[in-house]
């Protein structure tokens, strides 16, 4: 019989501590997937951060690094001007990459480090129990705003993407979504389009995906994925947002 | 052969020597000679020097590089040097090798540029969170610092741990003839199959200081510090300078012995017999010659000369361990004492 589907050989076969529903196991697959499917699996170095992928590191195989909050750019952007035939990716969640991190995002982006940004974005913080995170939209309750997002006393949300767009830097942001499998197909494809920007060194890649975090939003898995679709896409509308492939034409 | 050079670039080229290639830094007096030379200086080298956003960017570069199997390293100065302490924290935790600098100014906050010795407590006692040591060298002059920066590299990588060198804006600012040793091979440096960079043949390396199981990080703290033993055992360095026959033993570091030396010098032409004994490395300290020195007959007391308001002076107490009195003369601020001061303190206090 002829095998249609297999785990990529980079995953480990440890058990996620994902909770049920999350989402970070579908984007792990993928990462692995596209390493795979470009041959350089073998080149990976992989950055994992502080929040729910902290321990990322325990389910892929290939070299990895944990780095303090937010840092992992910095380590990145340092990993890959050592090994500049290495593939190099970091892994952040909202709390890493657009709170205590904003600076090294930026200024990664900004130098066009060679390396991929891979951007949980599920609006909380997740490992400690569900504050308020910088993309948090308004209205919504997290431990840090009960009754919701007010900007009046709790700032506005970040619209990553959109930001990083205005530099020069980037090479390549595109945000997708994880809610269901259409639009894991076409994070996939996201990934592997940044991917395949750092294997031919055309600078920064970052890829949006808009997650969901069924514990902390009090919700059913399903119930978070529609979450998602129905409040999360129409604020952080998908699309790509910088391809300097495109721009060269 | 012996040529002319200013602290901070002297530090650099012989951080070249000694296999740095990689050096990730952020603005702040007096110490921006030092990324101001590798900016240029490495490129040259076929290595590479990265402006950080921040001093908490430029720690966490140096994480990657080293944890990538590189001789990395950064320099700071004291406010810069706090902001780098959590990096620091997980370079010791999570073993990897690397070199930091720290030209000391006056604090605290912001305090000014002008040469002080502060940050004592900080390069010693930690620094950031957790049980933690750096290997710390406070060279007396630049060709002292010149020459452990050479080997600091080696040092790290022997026992898989940050080493820091701490100056001050004198020894950063000033002028000496210096020579830089010969330039070590790269090629010939022991391999750190530890280092995570990729093409692992199927056995994942990781860089991590996260041991989240309890016992797994009590572990891990009694092996740092079976570790920190070791370095205590080999790596202490230290000078003696006219102890035979002292009665009054000055303790100083850094710039400060060398005024120290000079008051020395002058008090000994007037027949007051005193010496110096001078730590070289702050960690691990010289607890045994010190310990050694309060034993002896002719030594009635120590004299412990900072730019502080009193920090290593912890140190000597507790390795002299109330055998003979131990005096505390210090200037901060930037405030530099003289020879005459410390002459004078003397003379007077006989």
């Amino acid at each position: 019989m002829a095998i249609v589907a297999k785990k990529p050989e980079l995953l480990t076969d440890a058990h996620l501590h994902y909770c049920p529903g999350c989402t970070h196991g579908i984007v792990h697959r993928l990462v692995a997937e596209v390493l795979e499917e470009l041959g350089c699996a073998d080149a990976a170095i992989g950055i994992m951060p502080v929040g729910c992928a902290v321990f990322g590191y325990n389910y892929f195989k290939c070299d990895m690094f944990q780095a303090a909050h937010g840092r992992a750019p910095a380590v990145a952007s340092a990993v890959k001007r050592v090994h500049p035939d290495s593939v190099v990716f970091s892994y952040q969640g909202d709390g890493d990459c657009s709170s205590i991190g904003m600076a090294e995002t930026v200024h990664a982006a900004a130098r066009g480090e060679n390396f991929t940004l891979i951007f949980i974005n599920n609006g909380i913080y997740g490992m400690t129990g569900g504050q308020m995170a910088p993309t948090t939209m308004e209205g919504v309750k997290a431990t840090t705003c009960i009754y919701g997002r007010d900007p009046k006393v709790n700032g506005n949300p970040i619209h990553l993407s959109e930001m990083l767009a205005t530099l020069t830097g980037p090479a390549y942001i595109e945000r997708t979504a994880c809610c269901d499998p259409a639009n894991v197909r076409k994070t996939k494809a996201a990934i592997k389009k940044a991917f395949e920007i750092q294997l031919a060194k055309k600078g920064f890649s970052f890829i949006e995906v808009l997650a969901n975090c069924p514990s902390n939003y009090h919700m059913t898995a399903l119930e978070s994925m529609e979450f998602v679709k129905t409040k999360a896409i129409p604020f952080y509308p998908l699309g790509v947002y910088k391809d300097i492939t495109k721009e060269d034409k | 052969m012996k040529k002319l050079w200013k602290g901070n670039e002297a530090i650099a080229e012989a951080a070249i020597a000694g296999g740095c290639r990689y050096f990730f830094g952020y603005p702040i007096t007096p110490q921006n000679e030092i990324p101001e030379y590798m900016s240029w200086r490495l490129a040259e080298e076929g290595g590479a020097f990265i402006q950080a956003e921040s001093e908490v960017s430029a720690i966490n570069m140096v994480y990657g590089a080293a944890g990538a199997g590189a001789r990395a390293m950064t320099s700071s100065s004291s406010p810069g040097i706090s902001l780098k302490q959590e990096g620091i924290s997980y370079l010791a935790g999570a073993e990897v090798p690397c070199v930091i600098v720290n030209m000391m100014r006056g604090g605290p906050g912001l305090g000014g540029i002008q040469p002080a010795q502060g940050d004592y407590f900080q390069a010693v006692k930690g620094g950031g969170h957790g049980d933690y040591h750096c290997i710390v060298y406070a060279p007396g002059n630049i060709q002292e610092f010149v020459d452990v920066m050479y080997d600091a590299f080696d040092v790290a990588d022997k026992y898989r741990n940050p080493v820091m060198l701490i100056g001050d804006g004198m020894i950063g600012q000033m002028m000496e003839a210096v020579e830089i040793p010969e330039y070590k091979d790269l090629n010939k440096l022991p391999p750190k199959p530890w280092a995570s960079q990729g093409h692992n043949g199927g056995v994942q390396r990781l860089i991590n200081s996260i041991k989240i199981d309890p016992n797994d990080l009590e572990d891990h703290n009694h092996r740092l510090f079976k570790k920190y033993a070791e370095i205590e055992a080999n790596e202490v360095k230290y000078e003696e300078y006219l102890t035979e026959d002292a009665e009054i033993v000055f303790v100083a570091y850094g710039s400060v012995a060398r005024i120290c030396k000079a008051a020395i010098n002058e008090l000994r032409e007037e027949g007051i017999k005193v010496g110096m004994l001078r730590p070289i490395t702050i960690y691990p300290f010289p607890k045994k010659p010190l310990a050694a020195l309060a034993e002896k007959a002719n030594v009635k007391k120590f004299l412990t000369v900072e730019l502080s308001m009193g920090q290593m002076v912890e140190d000597v107490r507790l390795s002299v361990n109330g055998k003979k009195p131990v005096d505390f003369y210090g200037r901060c601020g930037g405030v530099v004492m003289m020879p005459a001061d410390l002459v004078k303190y003397v003379k007077e206090g006989k």
